[in-house]
């Protein structure tokens, strides 16, 4: 599939002190892709989501995007990352601003929006995760749910190549991961870039293209949905999924 | 009571110096503590270095000796100014380094998440700081601001020792001319309250419209 290949990771090692928690790391995402990340918690996923932005930094190996390789701090990163967008595990909404103002601010700093024009791109993104009428609230005064999708449409007024979202629907209430989960489906649908670390095996099954199973660090498996969710072939997978999928 | 009718003008002189210091060495330190504040935290070391040392030295000095150093050791250097102005320098260096220490608390109060999502967006560490840190930062930081600032306008009497006008040294004058200690001790005392008060007033106020509303 990943004949235009816009995310790129060759050989890449990570340690948090002695720990080894990226093991030659080898994942390419090709351009529309969506490739889901699972694994037991400790496994890397989160840290692997991070170092495609350089929120964390690496030990060795090499990640480009779109074809450039990732700039070391500075103007040349921060100008990649408005390309990459990023969805949080605990939405990270700025707590001092409304709604409309968290979707407008990068725009008018990072993309030198006008506010008129921000705004008005702000609302059509809002209206698109079924928030135009919490505009005007603090993100404190949203549930959960509607937190996160203000995030994501925080996340595409960037207009960036590609998202990454980190367990996205890790800190919500059951009954709110749906409405997050269908408004990632849509984005899918629509041919979005996506790297999705979740526990949520539905939306691996429905959306993923590629499903890469991690463990110790290491890329266990790397493949369909089909294919992985019917028949794993590592019993450290088949030992995963038989514990998640039994309840 | 006479000492204080008797002695308008120079309870006066002395009011106005105090407050005159105060305010110029607390615009000073605002500035330079926030300058110092950004330095300790961001992502280039050497300003990181320029930071630490910065509050080390200043914070790890007695007053006394800063104001030695400063109204004494500059002119050697060939630079001279008037002492008020040595002694806005001293005082606004010194309080610099609390006021920056205070700033850098209120930093780490803000979510690491809250920067992380301002840089994934693609926004500077200068937009990143200033945009979502410090204006979160700030509303945690309004109280201890306030008690550094009170702790300038209370340090500023150590200027009267080196022949600043300011509130303290009226009693020197007072005493010579052969007023009580106690009462001239008293409406000094009364002068330090109304700057000192009138601080806290204004944090307060600060407090209410912009402090934390969790």
């Amino acid at each position: 599939m990943a004949v235009d290949p816009l995310i790129e990771l060759r050989d890449v090692n990570k340690y948090f002190g002695k720990l080894h928690v990226l093991q030659d790391i080898n994942l390419t995402v090709g351009r529309g892709e969506v490739v889901v990340v699972i694994g037991p918690s400790g496994s890397g996923k989160s840290t692997l989501c991070r170092t495609i932005n350089r929120l964390e930094t690496i030990e060795s190996g090499h990640i480009a995007i779109d074809g450039k390789p990732l700039p070391a701090e500075g103007k040349g990163l921060a100008e990649l990352r408005a390309e990459v967008g990023m969805v949080f595990q605990s939405f990270n909404l700025f707590a001092h601003k409304t709604v409309l103002a968290n979707v407008s601010l990068a725009q008018l700093k990072v993309r030198k929006r006008k506010r008129d024009e921000a705004d008005q791109r702000s609302r059509e993104l809002l209206e698109r995760v079924g928030l135009a009428s919490q505009a005007d609230k603090l993100p404190a005064q949203l549930s959960g749910g509607q937190q996160q999708r203000v995030a994501i449409a925080r996340a595409l007024a960037m207009d960036p190549k590609a998202l990454l979202f980190d367990e996205p629907t890790s800190a919500l209430d059951p009954e709110m991961i749906n409405e997050v989960l269908e408004v990632m489906q849509q984005l899918a649908r629509e041919g979005m870039t996506m790297v999705v670390v979740t526990h949520e095996m539905g939306f691996a099954r429905s959306a993923a293209n590629r499903v890469v199973f991690m463990s110790d660090g290491r890329i266990v498996e790397d493949r369909t949905p089909e294919d992985f969710f019917t028949a794993p072939e590592s019993d450290r997978a088949k030992d995963f999924l038989s514990k998640i999928l039994k309840h | 009571m006479d000492v204080l009718t008797e002695n308008w003008s120079l309870y006066g002189k002395g009011f106005l110096g105090t407050v005159e210091l105060t305010v110029y060495a607390s615009v000073l330190a605002l500035v330079l503590g926030f300058v110092m504040a950004s330095f300790r935290v961001a992502p280039v070391g050497s300003l990181r270095v320029i930071g630490t040392v910065w509050v080390a030295v200043l914070r790890n000095t007695p007053l006394t000796l800063l104001f030695f150093a400063v109204l004494l050791g500059l002119p050697r250097f060939g630079l001279i100014l008037p002492f008020q102005v040595f002694a806005v320098l001293a005082l606004g260096c010194y309080t610099s380094a609390f006021i920056c220490e205070a700033l850098r608390s209120g930093i780490n109060t803000v979510p690491t998440g809250q920067g992380e999502a301002a840089r994934s967006l693609g926004m500077s560490f200068g937009q990143t700081l200033n945009n979502v840190v410090l204006p979160q930062a700030f509303r945690s930081v309004i109280p201890p601001v306030g008690s550094t600032l009170i702790a300038l306008a209370k340090n500023s009497a150590i200027a009267g020792a080196f022949s600043v006008t300011e509130l303290l040294g009226t009693y020197k004058t007072l005493n010579e001319l052969g007023y009580s200690i106690i009462w001239s001790f008293i409406w000094i005392a009364v002068g330090y309250l109304i700057i000192t008060l009138a601080i806290s007033a204004l944090f307060n106020v600060l407090e209410k419209r912009w402090g934390v509303a969790r």
